[in-house]
């Protein structure tokens, strides 16, 4: 067998990064690998892509993929400042920004909203596991109320979503998913990367060592055995025919995303939601968690927000493309303002 | 109505020369009373008159109804910076009339409104009572806006005692207003009135005079903050990201208002650039390094709380080497403090912003032409050295209007420092983003969206090698902080150098920023009191040579500054040790800017 290559002539290994100095079996990591293999199906070329994140163990897996794109490992829950100077100074870059639920759910949580609230492009993917990896096993704000852990003892707090926070901060794309269910991830990841503004992916990615008994709901056990899906998801890039299975009328939604490629969404019992209804999201939000269920999929997506460089009506030519003639105004403009201010023209 | 109180003192006065062009007014009045117009009015008429002025707003954090104080100093000798006394009180303000009264000196003149009925305790002073309501009831202004233009009644009523040339306040006027007829005619009017009022009503018995002087053509008048905005304009800025905080709001305003006039699109009608207002300092400056990582000239303006919160972010662009700059309009720390009062007291935090062994290249306009100037040329500095670049200026500069010599258009083309294109990578095969290859310290950089598959790196606070990979070695972290600190020597010399004026005296003055207005005034006092003074005034840190060879050629060294510990004296010392014992602080800080007064006591004391 050849060499495979995609459509711009690239292999798969020129979407791989540095070795993981992760745990073994860590949820991030098999995102990190959906990450390469995503890039590597859309034929995204590397150089357009930065990957951004905060700190954490989440957080150090742009080390782990792509290593032909830039990035920036930015401050413990700061990475959306850095994704929104970065993708308004150059509109082309498509941001990858990996977060975890201490870095989102707590210390970043301000900025997070902020940047939702704009709709600054970029794919945020939050690994939620519950827990504190680095400082050894603490609880995270996303931890559920009632668990117990051996460090931490008893969580007597309720946990905050990340997706109803993206919700109630008007996000134009939110998803959840589990990282043991790759599909769904590569898919939804493919959708959250063709989505023109902050497209928020909760993807439960547990910790394997602090985090992974069955009584856990960011745990391995209870994702296999609990994950339902609202969706069958498939990504169709543009101009590639949507083929859907008529035979249940109802069932099959196709979204068109703005690039003109569709995310076909075969609705799975006993859901059916539609990701296009804001207070549907929020119901189905609250119901899942009062029924102790794990729901994943698109929850909701709106692709005609406008983003923060339209609400900013800036010119389309990427701000780091200028000349330098363009960013110096000429010295008669100068000469202009100054006659204005001076005595006594 | 007779509106005249004639004092005993006034049949000496006759006797006094008339004083011309050389005191100071203090308006009184309550805060979002809309005094501005008059004050910037009178201002402005006087500057077109020839007259060297200087204004100083001095105002509370409040929007409506705490005290405030305009003064507006006049000054043949051309000298600007604040003085304490004043000679001309125009009461306002009911609530602090019989202090502002108290502070008048014998023949000073009182302004107030008539319908007060003030007791005339003080009979070394001349009263002028304003008829101000009959004034404004007899205009046809609109009933909603005569509070605003009441103002306008101590406006016409100076003219007439100062002989201000009120063609000129028509001009100052039509300048505030942007031309607009009808605002201009309605303030005009009252204006008019009370000076006809006044030429018909009051005899002058005081004996300060205004004269047209020469004095100020081709000068501008603006405020800091409008002269750094612009100034950050002409050097190519295209992101902005900033937090509303007093005193540096209206830097930002000053440079959306630019930026709209001067890069939107032509074809388009978009903004060549983006002002981002952001959640808070911190999102604020983590905006601007992201955009300046991306290659964008990026800046945000703070105070001093704002400076606090950017720390974790200024110590992250300085280690993974990120342009950025940061204006720090300085107020009253610590803490809150006195948010609409001036200090230089960020010097020192500004200097070592960031946790570690975190330190930054700092520079000091010390009036709005250096503003414009170091506007452009903090982006040349923050590109070259790839770091961030902070600009100290402070309240009393930036929320006030000074006379300036036009500024100079930018004397080199932009520098982008050391980036790689695709092109350059291909020939040299690729490279290591923090290797020394000049030997000066600076690595190259490449800007995300390089088209090279070895343009790639990552961008990290966390220990790292040459080639920007993760490193706990203790070797990788020290051959890092070494090259660092080598950086740091070559910004020594690509800072602003300072400006030296020496004639070969025993003692020497140092000073930065906004001081610069008080040290004249005094050195000249000081002269004329048989002190001779050499002066050095810093324009930036780090520190080079120039000021090490200042120090050393005089016995004596007074660092002054708009602060209470003494930061920049406690920054020469440590950066010259051997040389500490003849450095000597000035320092002082009650929110208002240096007196010459002050500052020729202080050296006085010392010398004597």
């Amino acid at each position: 067998m050849g060499t495979r290559v995609n459509l711009i002539g690239l292999q798969r290994n020129d979407y791989k990064g540095g070795d993981s100095t992760l745990c073994q079996g860590c949820g991030h990591n098999s995102i990190s690998n959906q990450i390469v293999a995503v890039c590597y199906e859309l034929s995204i070329n590397p150089h357009d892509v930065i990957k951004l994140s905060g700190i954490g163990c989440s957080s150090k897996s742009p080390a782990y993929f792509l290593n032909r794109s830039h990035g920036f490992n930015a401050l413990h829950g700061r990475m959306p400042a850095i994704a929104t100077g970065s993708t308004t100074a150059n509109n082309r870059l498509i941001a990858i920004g990996v977060s975890g639920d201490g870095d989102t759910g707590s210390i970043g949580l301000g900025q997070f909203k902020h940047m939702v609230r704009r709709n600054v492009p970029v794919v945020y993917i939050v690994e939620n596991n519950g827990v504190y990896g680095l400082t050894k096993g603490q609880f995270s704000a996303t931890a559920d109320i009632g668990q117990e852990l051996k460090y931490a003892g008893m969580n007597e707090l309720p946990p905050i979503d990340i997706c109803l926070e993206a919700l109630a901060a008007d996000a134009s794309f939110v998803a959840r998913s589990f990282a043991g269910d790759s599909k769904q991830v590569r898919e939804l990841l493919k959708a959250a990367i063709r989505h023109r503004g902050t497209a928020v992916l909760d993807i439960i990615s547990p910790c394997v060592t602090f985090n992974n008994h069955e009584s856990s709901t960011k745990s391995y056990p209870y994702g296999k055995v609990h994950e339902e899906p609202l969706q069958d998801i498939t990504f169709i890039p543009e101009q590639e025919p949507i083929i859907v299975d008529m035979m249940e009328p109802g069932q099959v939604q196709a979204v068109e995303l703005h690039d003109g490629s569709h995310l076909v969404l075969k609705k799975l019992d006993p859901d059916k939601h539609d990701p296009t209804d804001k207070m549907a999201a929020f119901r189905l939000i609250e119901e899942a968690r009062e029924a102790n269920q794990f729901i994943t999929g698109l929850i909701y997506v709106e692709e005609d927000r406008p983003t923060l460089a339209e609400t900013s009506h800036m010119v389309d030519t990427p701000l780091v493309h200028l000349t330098d003639e363009q960013l110096r105004p000429p010295r008669e403009k100068l000469d202009r303002l100054l006659d204005h201010l001076t005595c006594c023209n | 109505m007779s509106n005249v109180q004639s004092s005993p003192i006034d049949s000496l006065l006759t006797d006094h020369q008339p004083i011309v062009n050389d005191f100071q007014i203090m308006i009184a009045t309550v805060n979002g009373s809309g005094s501005q117009t008059a004050n910037t009015a009178i201002l402005r008429a006087l500057f077109r008159m020839g007259i060297p002025v200087s204004g100083k707003n001095i105002f509370p954090s409040n929007i409506q109804g705490l005290p405030t104080w305009f003064t507006i100093r006049l000054s043949k000798d051309g000298y600007t910076a604040r003085r304490m006394d004043y000679q001309i009180l125009v009461a306002m303000n009911r609530t602090t009339a019989a202090e502002d009264i108290k502070g008048l000196p014998p023949q000073g003149v009182c302004l107030y409104p008539e319908e007060w009925q003030i007791q005339h305790d003080r009979d070394d002073i001349t009263y002028y009572s304003i008829p101000v309501k009959a004034l404004v009831d007899a205009s046809d202004t609109p009933s909603n806006l005569t509070s605003y233009v009441s103002n306008m009644a101590y406006v016409g009523v100076l003219a007439t005692l100062l002989n201000i040339d009120m063609e000129q306040i028509r001009f100052a006027l039509d300048f505030h207003f942007d031309g607009k007829a009808k605002p201009v005619n309605m303030n005009m009017a009252i204006v008019t009135a009370a000076y006809e009022w006044a030429q018909d009503n009051l005899a002058k018995t005081d004996p300060y005079m205004v004269e047209p002087m020469d004095k100020t053509q081709g000068m501008l008048l603006l405020d800091g903050n409008s002269a750094g905005a612009l100034g950050s304009v002409f050097g190519g800025v295209s992101f902005s990201a900033w937090y509303p905080i007093t005193p540096s709001t209206s830097m930002i305003d000053s440079l959306r208002a630019y930026l709209n006039d001067l890069r939107t699109d032509p074809e388009t009608g978009l903004a060549t650039y983006a002002v981002v207002q952001a959640e808070d300092e911190i999102g604020a400056i983590g905006m601007v390094i992201g955009a300046g990582w991306a290659g964008a000239r990026a800046m945000t303006a703070t105070s001093g709380p704002g400076l606090s919160l950017m720390t974790e972010f200024a110590g992250l662009a300085y280690y993974a080497e990120v342009p950025a700059v940061v204006w720090d309009v300085q107020r009253m720390g610590p803490s809150t403090g006195l948010p609409t009062r001036t200090a230089q007291g960020d010097v020192l935090t500004a200097y070592f912003l960031g946790h570690g062994d975190t330190k930054h290249p700092v520079l000091f306009p010390c009036d709005v032409h250096e503003a414009f100037e170091f506007g452009w040329k903090a982006f040349d500095l923050a590109e070259r050295l790839q770091t961030p670049i902070f600009v100290l200026s402070d309240l009393d500069l930036g929320m006030n209007l000074w006379m300036s010599e036009p500024f100079d258009y930018p004397d080199t083309p932009m520098d982008r420092g050391k980036v790689l294109t695709a092109e350059d990578l291909e020939e040299l095969g690729g490279f290591a983003r923090y290797a020394d290859v000049d030997g000066d310290g600076i690595g190259y950089r490449t800007l995300p969206g390089t088209d090279h598959p070895k343009a790639a790196y990552l961008a990290r606070g966390t220990g790292h090698n040459e080639q920007a990979r993760y490193s706990e070695r203790p070797e990788d972290w020290v051959r890092n902080m070494e090259r660092l600190n080598r950086k740091f020597d070559t910004a020594r010399s690509l800072v602003p150098a300072p400006d030296v004026d020496e004639a070969g005296a025993e003692i020497g003055l140092i000073a930065y920023g906004t001081t610069h207005a008080c040290v004249v005034e005094a050195r000249d006092r000081l002269e004329a009191e048989g002190v001779a003074t050499d002066y050095l005034r810093l324009r930036a840190l780090p520190l080079n040579g120039v000021t090490r060879d200042f120090i050393e050629q005089h016995s004596r060294i007074y660092v002054v500054e708009n602060n209470t510990d003494g930061q920049m004296a406690q920054i020469i010392r440590m950066e010259f040790p051997d040389l500490a014992p003849r450095v000597f602080s000035l320092a002082y800080s009650d929110g208002l800017p240096l007196t010459p007064r002050w500052l020729t006591a202080g050296v006085l004391e010392q010398e004597r």
